[in-house]
């Protein structure tokens, strides 16, 4: 562990040596506002090639004729894009809180309820110098801070195995033709508001290669972070698996309490080729706001995989219980025959948080198959819909689905609505769909307290019990980690 | 163990127990028969802490302790269990896991470790086969898909797994083959001990005929109408409860 540190830090100052930015970072926050100028400014700051620059120029002129998106169930006030800042680089560490004396109380609480390592606090809570979670051997890290990915860790392992994983913006400038083939192949710059806003003005994210026939010798990491105060954050990661390989993603994200409403528009892209199989796995935890839904992170994300080759596999998993609204539709398009595509989520809204979210599934190769499993809990005003859309082309000969989509209350303020659109052009395509709603009901709660669980364990433990299907999906140590920030999330969600 | 005294609860306005007087002493077992609606499985919720029901009157005292001002997982932790009249499903939760929690739970309060996994399962096997369940079934889902039969037989299980002070068992006897009868009141037999008390709410006596108690009590309308041994339960089969009212005309008079 300590040779591995050593790594790390040489790895980090190398790179600030090498970018050369290291006294510019200071200053490196752009001013609030969206204009071409502040495109050519972050793409000049990254010492991007002509092509990227103008490829952002391209999908900024195409977001200026899009209109902002509505949807029935989300309220908001309008967000001013004209006052968000575009680029911010990370903090320098005199801004940096000196130990975890100097960090918010009650983000220290939360860390020591899901009890997430010392040094990993540090790092989540942006203490000075601790810029590195502590990873077990077999989980590789790539985080990015703010906008602009620090530095990467296990690049030797992965390397000796010819993976890729590294900074989006270093792989602009190192694997350009693989970026050039692959960027907006799957979410298309016009694909939709947020995606196009994305296109022009991401600033960082990540990007996997897997070579054909690989197997990723280790789980692949991202902790996600959102730093300094009115600065949107535009991730963008791209995911490719070559023929016969595989890879499991893993995307996890906490935040500091804040008080200002923050932007987050993230795009994913996943390629996956003949046989080729993709997992990607999110624990989503960011700021949701106060109890009356005040500074939450607003979460507009477009997740989109694609089953390019035959027999390829995709596979959404998440569990989302942050964010005062989130937007969020992880996809597959089963292009490969008998490609299939899976989507797995727990989502939970409590206080104000309102979440419309759910999957699409669009079936185009012969015998592809999707099965969807969505749990979603509200809690309080918590607000939740799920929009799921499976649909079948007609050259989709045999396709199947299987969706079940499970809601539970708790308390008789929140709302759940399930909104499941299924459009099929095939007539050899078999669908099955299963909703239920449930309370959980006073009959389960007094059972459990009957036999000696206090309420919070009770409610959890139905929880969890209603979220299993999902859970089991998760990598072993996620899982742990889901279930403890669950209940976590739901302490005092009853009585 | 335990005492009640003057015991009066409603349900929205309306008196469902009027007045109901019990000593059980420690190591007794006392059955609790009466009609349909005469309130028993009111008495056995309001003993375990369910809050639908308001107390207008009255004390119940457990082990010294006031036991009305206790919330329901105290009183679990204290030692008190309900076996249910109808057994809950908890989907996704293992009956192990349940299980485990609960005992976890009573440790906490009273300020002990955990308790160690292999323990819990050398514990849970063992018990288990008392009531010819098997693992498989404990792993499953919490009375998920188990019949009528099965559900009772699990709350036998807990009970013994959880060794309560007083156990208050509603109806675990109904809707029971013959086998079955017979694994439930070997249970409740083998908890049998001086320090240990049970309360039986049942409308056979054949459950009394294994389980021979030491008091026999008649519930109508909300108050203990007629006490008396385990020979109340022939008189009981014989008659009915048609004599009741006249007995109730005595009481309240
Ligand atoms: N939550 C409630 N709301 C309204 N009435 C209730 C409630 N709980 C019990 N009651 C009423 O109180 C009376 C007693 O019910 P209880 O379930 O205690 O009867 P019981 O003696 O257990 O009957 P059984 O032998 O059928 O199990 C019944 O009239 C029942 O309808
Ligand atoms: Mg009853």
């Amino acid at each position: 562990m300590a040779a591995h540190e050593e790594d790390v830090e040489t790895l980090v100052a190398e790179r600030e040596y090498e970018a050369g930015f290291v006294t510019d970072l200071e200053s490196d926050t752009v001013a609030p506002g969206l204009n071409e100028d502040v495109i050519r400014f972050i793409s000049a700051k990254k010492s991007e090639p002509d092509w990227m620059l103008e490829w952002r120029l391209e999908a900024f002129r195409q977001w200026q004729q899009m209109p902002m998106p509505k949807w029935p169930h989300l309220h908001y006030a309008p967000i001013d894009f004209q006052k968000i800042s575009y680029y911010s680089a990370p903090k320098s560490a005199k801004d940096k809180p000196k130990s975890l004396d100097e960090v918010d109380p009650k983000l220290l609480e939360t860390y020591e309820k899901l009890g997430i390592p010392l040094r990993e606090q540090e790092m989540l809570a942006g203490v000075e110098g601790a810029e590195y979670p502590s990873t077990s051997s077999n989980v590789a890290v790539d985080a990015v801070f703010d906008s602009v990915s620090v530095a990467t860790t296990f690049k030797q392992k992965l390397a000796d195995a010819g993976v890729i994983f590294c900074s989006i913006s270093e792989a602009i400038q190192e694997y350009p033709e693989l970026i050039r083939k692959h960027l907006g192949t799957v979410v298309p710059r016009g694909d939709n508001f947020f995606a196009g806003l994305n296109a022009a003005v991401f600033t960082d994210g990540s990007f996997v290669y897997i070579p054909e026939g690989v197997t990723c010798p280790m789980e692949l990491s991202t902790y996600f972070r959102i730093n300094a105060e009115n600065t949107g954050q535009f991730e963008r990661t791209l995911i490719v698996a070559e023929k016969g390989s595989h890879v499991s993603y893993l995307e996890g994200c906490t935040a500091p309490q804040r008080d200002e409403n923050q932007l987050h528009a993230a795009v994913v892209e996943l390629v996956a080729e003949d046989d080729a199989e993709i997992k990607y796995s999110t624990v989503q935890n960011w700021y949701p706001g106060d109890e009356n839904g005040r500074g939450g992170i607003y979460n507009f994300v477009t997740k989109r995989g694609d089953c390019r080759g035959d027999r390829s596999k995709i596979s959404w998993t998440q569990v989302e219980t942050g964010s005062a609204i989130t937007w969020k539709y992880p996809s597959c398009v089963l292009n490969g025959d008998d490609s299939v595509g899976e989507f797995y989520s727990v989502a939970v809204t409590r206080g104000m948080q309102q979440a419309d979210t759910g999957t699409k599934m669009i079936h185009v190769g012969k015998n592809t198959k999707s099965t969807i499993i969505a749990k979603g809990i509200s809690a309080a005003r918590g607000e939740q819909s799920y929009r799921g859309l499976v649909k079948i082309l007609p050259s989709a000969v045999n396709a199947r689905n299987f969706t079940q989509c499970d809601s539970l209350l708790i308390g008789d303020k929140c709302g759940a609505h399930t909104f499941p659109y299924v459009e099929s052009k095939n007539s050899t395509a078999k669908l099955e769909h299963e909703a239920t709603t449930s309370k959980i009901g006073e009959d389960q709660m007094f059972y459990c307290q009957q036999r000696g669980l206090s309420e919070e364990d009770a409610v959890s433990l139905i929880v969890n019990g209603f979220c299993k299907d999902v859970f089991k999906e998760l990598p072993m140590e996620f899982a742990v980690e889901a279930q403890k920030l669950l209940n976590v999330t739901l302490e005092n969600a009853v009585g | 163990m335990i005492s009640i005294k003057n015991l009066h609860a409603e349900v929205e306005g309306k008196p469902i127990l009027r007045g109901i007087d019990l000593e059980i002493p420690d190591g007794e077992v006392h059955a609790i028969m009466g009609p349909n609606g005469s309130g028993k499985s009111t008495l056995a919720s309001i003993l375990a802490g369910r809050e639908e029901y308001e107390i207008t009157e009255g004390s119940v005292i457990y082990k010294d302790k006031e036991l009305l001002e206790l919330g329901a997982d105290e009183r679990a932790c204290e030692g008190v269990f309900l076996g249910f009249q109808y057994p809950v499903e908890i989907p996704g939760v293992s009956n192990l896991y349940l299980l485990r929690a609960a005992l976890n739970a009573r440790r906490k309060y009273r300020g002990e470790p955990e308790i160690d996994a292999v323990d819990f399962m050398q514990m849970a096997q063992e018990k288990i086969a008392h009531v010819g369940m098997s693992m498989e079934m404990a792993k499953r889902g919490v009375n998920e898909d188990f019949s009528g039969g099965e559900k009772k037989r699990n709350e036998i299980f807990q009970m013994l797994m959880l060794e309560p002070s007083l156990a208050v068992l509603d109806e675990t006897d109904s809707g029971l083959d013959i086998d079955a009868l017979k694994v439930v009141s070997d249970g409740i037999n083998r908890l049998r001990s001086p320090e240990r008390s049970v309360v039986l709410v049942t409308h056979y006596k054949r459950l009394l005929e294994h389980c021979v108690p030491d008091r026999i009590h008649v519930l109508y309308q909300g108050r203990i109408v007629r006490s008396g041994g385990p020979e109340l339960a022939d008189t009981l089969e014989a008659e009915g409860y048609a004599n009741l009212e006249t007995d109730e005309a005595a009481t309240a008079s």
